[in-house]
């Protein structure tokens, strides 16, 4: 303790002696023998024997001390700074302490795996801290800019539920939305060569976009050429936001949607059904070519096998299969024969074909057998 | 240190005019900024201005000293700039109206010029906005409407850049690059004709399509027609009269007994006794 107070006292002193040139007068030498700091007389003793005349005691040390510096300021001065002792340590040790945890804060970082530190030491770029821990010189003078490079941030242009209407090449509009997949490559040109990075990243893949689009037909956006734009697009970006030293580089495009506008939907909805329709007719007349041939095919077989019997025995099969389909026919049909020609014409052949009919037929009363 | 207590008042003056002068002499030069130095108003030199293709932290930023009290720093943009313009009607040579939104990223590379001449960014994009909508104007009205739509616009817009780039060098700014961010139609009268134009179009498709399908479909079943009748007269040719008599015995019994599906309407036969079956019932052979 004594130790402390006595390195507390000595500081005071140098500060003291430090504003020496501010007209302190000479230490020592006073006549009056001044009362110590804690009222104690202080010993007359010679200025000369000072430090190097054999301190015997770590009192005595101390009160040389207090003597040399403590007691110079003449009476009132030097009891006023005494009094204030206690509360100049508590300031002081506050000052100290604030001050290295300040040097403490503001000179060591620790930069995430993710990120990169961009050091400026006066304003004036000085290096890139990568990931882990570094030193750097304390705030004022050096500064850390840290810039998250493992990050990939989006850039979505249009939305689903607003349209974004772009001309094509065809002189048509396409309803698009899209994003626009980022991050940083050189976080210094990031942060010093573009006064407005994201807007500027937003604005340059609206223009892209668009300068691509206009190179391509309706169809070409709709359909199959999208991988093509989206790869036209990035590079076009990238190629830009080159130009600017941007630092950026740009991970991906994709086109989120692209649809005809809604004001035409319904007609471009009417082409797909229409194509559906042709399809299911084609599908029909496919359907029915297959069961012709089939059929003609099964027919001809028919006919054939028949053939080659028929032409073994031609007379006798051909009376055989008349023979047998008059059979087949007649049995299963009412059959009415008149004997004398004159008769036919006054045949009621409209009841006749009414078979059900329990009413007595006329055919019947003429006589015919069924 | 008498003095200190003596006088606190005026040893605070004195500090603060101290730590004023420090502030005034020395100051901080950021990557990003430019600075004109002026002498009582009058520009003297430029701390760490613009050169392509500069590196950082070997330019002038970082400390920089001057006199206290007289001169001053006036700090003008480094980084490249956005030049953001509202969008313009332009006529092109088929008098086809077209909304255009562009946009211009320039930077100061004279920063003595542009502060002679403009003293801050904000007056310069001020002068330099007008002058790119009527270069834009000027430009595009000189093309037709689908020239816009096509690779010649890069062309174009190269035109422009150089034709603003002529009047931003007076005020020592650089454009570097110019670029169509919207070109629309106006709404109203000229996008419903386009929305007709393409539901028109769609509507010509959609027809289309069908014919072809039906087309195809005709041309299938004619085939399958063809194919079918090739193949009946390759094996019925062989005997016409045979399959004469062969297809009437099958036409009889499909009319009078059906295919098998559909049952016949019902039949009455009024038969002669002279006919062919009949033959042996007379019993007059």
């Amino acid at each position: 303790m004594s130790v402390f107070s006595a390195w507390v006292a000595r500081s005071r002193g140098l500060f003291a002696d430090n504003k020496g040139p501010w007209g302190s007068p000479p230490s020592g030498g006073s006549n009056d023998p001044t009362p110590g700091p804690w009222g104690k007389s202080a010993p007359k003793r010679p200025r000369g024997d000072g430090l190097g005349g054999g301190v015997s005691s770590l009192e005595e040390f101390l009160e040389r001390n207090r003597r040399r510096f403590g007691g110079t300021g003449g009476g009132g001065g030097g009891g006023g700074g005494a009094r204030f002792v206690p509360d100049r340590s508590l300031y002081f040790w506050a000052a100290i302490a604030f001050f290295s945890l300040w040097l403490v804060f503001t000179s060591i970082h620790r930069i995430a795996p993710d990120e990169q530190g961009v050091v400026t030491v006066f304003g004036r770029y000085h290096n890139t801290l990568n990931s882990g821990v570094s030193f750097t010189l304390p705030a004022p003078i050096s500064r850390v800019q840290k810039v998250n490079v493992a990050e990939i941030r989006g850039v979505d242009v249009g939305s689903p539920t607003e349209e974004t209407l772009v001309l094509t090449g065809d002189q048509n509009l396409v309803d698009i939305a899209y994003r626009v997949l980022w991050s940083i490559r050189d976080p210094e040109q990031f942060l010093f060569e573009l006064r407005t990075p994201e807007d500027t990243i937003r604005q340059v893949a609206e223009s892209a976009m668009r300068q691509v689009v206009s190179q391509m037909s309706l169809n070409d956006v709709l359909g199959v050429r999208r991988g093509e734009i989206e790869a036209r697009v990035r590079e076009e970006i990238q190629q830009t936001l080159e130009r600017y030293d941007s630092g950026v580089i740009i991970r991906n495009v994709s086109i989120r949607q692209a649809d005809p506008p809604g004001a035409v939907n319904e007609a471009f909805k009417d082409v797909t059904a229409a194509q559906q329709d042709a399809e299911s007719e084609i599908n029909k007349a496919n359907a029915y070519a297959l069961q012709l041939r089939q059929l003609a095919q099964g027919e001809a077989t028919a006919f054939d096998k028949v053939y080659e019997q028929y032409q073994l025995a031609p007379d006798v099969t051909r009376k055989r299969m008349y023979y047998e389909t008059m059979e087949r026919i007649l049995r299963n049909v009412e059959k009415t024969i008149v004997e004398t020609p004159g008769v036919t014409p006054y045949l009621p052949l409209n009841q006749l074909q009414q078979p059900p009919r329990p009413s007595p037929s006329q055919s019947q009363g003429t006589g015919a057998g069924r | 240190m008498s003095l200190l207590r003596a006088h606190p008042f005026a040893s605070l003056l004195i500090g603060l005019f101290l730590l004023f002068t420090l502030f005034g002499t020395v100051s901080i030069v950021p990557e990003t900024q430019q600075g004109v130095v002026t002498r009582l108003g009058k520009p003297v030199r430029i701390v760490n201005s613009f050169e392509p293709g500069e590196r950082f932290g070997e330019a002038g930023a970082g400390l920089n000293a001057k006199i206290p009290f007289v001169e001053n720093i006036v700090w003008i943009d480094k980084r490249v700039r956005d030049l953001d313009m509202d969008v313009q009607q332009v006529l092109s040579t088929d008098q086809r109206r077209l909304e255009v939104d562009a946009f211009a990223r320039y930077r100061v590379v004279d920063p003595l010029r542009m502060f002679i001449a403009a003293r801050s960014e904000d007056r310069v994009e001020q002068a330099l906005r007008p002058i790119l909508g009527s270069q834009l104007r000027n430009e595009l009205g000189k093309r037709p409407f689908a020239s816009l739509l096509s690779p010649e616009r890069e062309g174009a817009m190269e035109n422009i850049r150089v034709g603003l780039n002529r009047i931003a060098e007076q005020y020592g700014v650089e454009i570097v690059d110019v670029r169509i961010k919207k070109a629309d139609l106006p709404t109203g009268a000229p996008l419903d004709s386009l929305f007709a134009r393409m539901r028109s179009a769609r509507e010509q498709e959609a027809r289309s399509i069908r014919a072809e399908g039906a087309k195809r479909a005709q041309i299938i079943r004619a085939e399958a027609d063809a194919e079918a009748a090739r193949i009946y007269a390759a094996s019925f040719g062989r005997d016409p009269q045979f399959y004469d008599f062969y297809r009437a015995m099958q036409s009889y019994q499909t009319t009078f007994l059906g295919d098998g599906q559909n049952a016949p309407a019902p039949t009455t036969i009024v038969m002669s006794p002279n006919n062919e079956y009949l033959r042996e019932f007379t019993g007059n052979r």
